[in-house]
């Protein structure tokens, strides 16, 4: 009788959660739909769900509209960019926070997170000027660097909380062992250390990669990476539905891939070690 | 353990990302303020001297202002309401025992990866349009007047697009704090004869209160400054002008940076009065 039940409440779990799952990611479900409609079957009334003559045309109208190679070019040297370049300061940082740590620890990543605060709109005019400045206005160097600050209170945060893990008396066993101080961080600490320092680069590119001020305020034509690309299409120009899908559906592909692969390690690392 | 030797070594690994950050923070914010006291009008006379606090005694009398303060809480305070309360009921729900939990959360967790771009030209055209969107064909289906989301409803319509970007986030961080909960406590509980309601309010709930705190936290530090999803939906129009998008008009649109950065001076107050409200919070559930 109980285990009869628990199967039924199991039905019913079950039949709740997917509810509720598919209405969430029904947005983007829609959205994929729609960019292998025609136009005129994406405004059809009622709308179809399923039953239209899938075709391919909006992805080559898109592709023939803008140069979506150099959009996606640029989007992937900015999040990458500034990933790469935040790691290799946040490392030694983290690093050095989580093994010598000192009364002030607490206060410099707290301060370094309020940093975080600081409302882009209120320095945007001076960081716009410094940019002229340097000529550099509109390039992706600029935002290479703007993003790897921007995030950089939070490549630091979760990388100390990803080495605060590891456990010191492992370090202090392989010193017994004669490691030299080389040795310790090759062998010992490298490879405990990757997969943080694995999930913080992922949740760092993602970041980057949906950065919507910066990108928005300081590129124009050359630097401008893929949010800009679909900002583009915020002026409607006749029967877009179809097209305004593909091209969205472009833009977020490789980033959702991208986290449904990493989804566990992504959420773990966000908490900041708070939660468990 | 820590000899002298190592401690300068730590602060020298420390050192350039405390400089950049520093940096980071101190060179534009004293400009923003050398700006904020003068007038400056970049494409009508550059720089025109010195005002004093004009523009601060200007930027809070200008019609727009506390009205534009009143939007950004009252997105920050929605969005954040909304995400919380269902993200405590979502991961109630995805930590009952069911079939395919990885594949509910794949679903679940999509939104978080959408540029804010793409979610708010997405909503406002194929959910949001008066005519073509799939919300008005739902209204006319139950035979409603269909709604102008974005103008007529505009601020709650911003409110829904920030809130399903930012559920995912809150559902995650909540459900891996409740899958940490004691299983024994909750059937103890039940067997004691406490309802439903009472184990989640004394159980359940308390057990939350940091996760809740972490949401709190890293969904405020984002959520003050959101801009795209205003950008490509109203522009600011019907009522949506939060802080951050008056100062951009200021500086960007009318091209009066002494103006703005009055105004961005005071976005940085804001901004500080609540994160050391926060701070404090997170401060002291870190010592734990």
């Amino acid at each position: 009788m109980a285990r009869a039940i628990t199967q039924q409440r199991k039905v019913i779990n079950t039949a709740a959660a997917w509810a509720v799952g598919l209405l969430i990611f029904f947005p983007i479900l829609w959205t994929i739909l729609t960019s292998f409609k025609t136009e005129a079957q994406a405004i059809a009334d009622p709308p179809i769900f399923l039953g239209f003559d899938w075709t391919l045309e909006n992805y080559t109208a898109v592709l023939e509209r803008s140069n979506y190679g150099r959009f996606l070019w640029n989007s992937i040297i900015i999040a990458g960019g500034s990933t790469f370049l935040g790691i290799l300061i946040a490392v030694p940082a983290a690093w050095s926070m989580a093994f010598v740590p000192s009364k002030r620890t607490k206060d410099i990543l707290l301060w370094m997170l309020s940093t975080k605060m600081l409302p882009a709109v209120g320095v945007l005019y001076p960081i716009y000027l410094i940019c002229i400045q340097f000529g550099i206005l509109d390039s992706k160097i600029a935002l290479v660097f703007i993003l790897m600050l921007i995030n950089l209170p939070i490549i630091v945060w979760m990388l100390y909380t990803y080495f605060k893990e590891i456990p010191a008396e492992i370090l202090e066993a392989a010193r017994m062992d004669g490691a030299s101080l080389k040795e310790e961080v090759l062998y010992v600490l490298t490879p405990m250390a990757i997969p943080g320092i694995a999930s913080t680069i992922l949740l760092n590119v993602i970041l980057a990669w949906n950065e919507a001020f910066w990108t928005l305020n300081l590129t124009a034509a050359k630097a401008a990476p893929l949010t800009a690309f679909i900002a583009s299409y915020s002026s409607p120009e006749g029967l877009f539905y179809a097209k305004l899908s593909a091209a969205s559906t472009m833009a977020i592909a490789p980033i959702l891939i991208l986290g449904w692969f990493s989804q566990k390690q992504l959420v773990s690392g966000l908490t900041f070690g708070a939660v468990k | 353990m820590a000899t002298h030797h190592s401690r300068s070594a730590a602060r020298l690994m420390m050192a350039p990302a405390v400089v950049l950050l520093l940096g980071w923070m101190l060179v534009p914010l004293t400009m923003t303020l050398y700006f904020s006291f003068k007038k400056y009008l970049p494409l009508r006379g550059g720089d025109l001297g010195w005002v004093g606090f004009d523009n601060y005694v200007r930027f809070v009398s200008s019609s727009a202002f506390w009205p534009s303060v009143m939007t950004t809480l009252t997105i920050v305070g929605g969005v954040l309401l909304i995400t919380i309360i269902f993200g405590v009921l979502l991961a109630i729900l995805l930590n009952q025992p069911m079939w395919g939990q990885g594949f509910v959360r794949i679903l679940v967790i999509a939104p978080f990866f959408v540029m804010p771009t793409v979610s708010a030209l997405v909503w406002k055209n194929m959910f949001m349009d008066p005519n073509y969107g799939l919300l008005a064909h739902l209204w006319e289906f139950f035979g409603a007047q269909p709604v102008e989301w974005l103008s007529q409803a505009s601020l709650t319509s911003i409110v829904m697009i920030v809130s399903w970007q930012w559920l995912p986030f809150a559902t995650l961080i909540l459900l891996t704090a409740i899958q940490s909960l004691d299983s024994e406590q909750l059937e103890a509980a039940e067997m004691d004869g406490a309802p439903a309601l009472k184990r989640f309010a004394f159980i359940t709930l308390p057990h939350l209160g940091r996760a809740i705190t972490v949401v709190l936290l890293i969904q405020t530090i984002f959520l003050l400054s959101i801009f795209a999803e205003i950008f490509v939906t109203t522009g600011g129009a019907f009522g949506t002008k939060t802080l951050t998008y008056l100062i951009f008009q200021r500086v960007l649109e009318s091209q009066n940076v002494g103006l703005g950065s009055a105004g961005g001076v005071y976005a940085i107050i804001l901004a500080n009065i609540v994160a050391i409200f926060l701070m404090r919070i997170v401060g002291k559930n870190l010592d734990k």
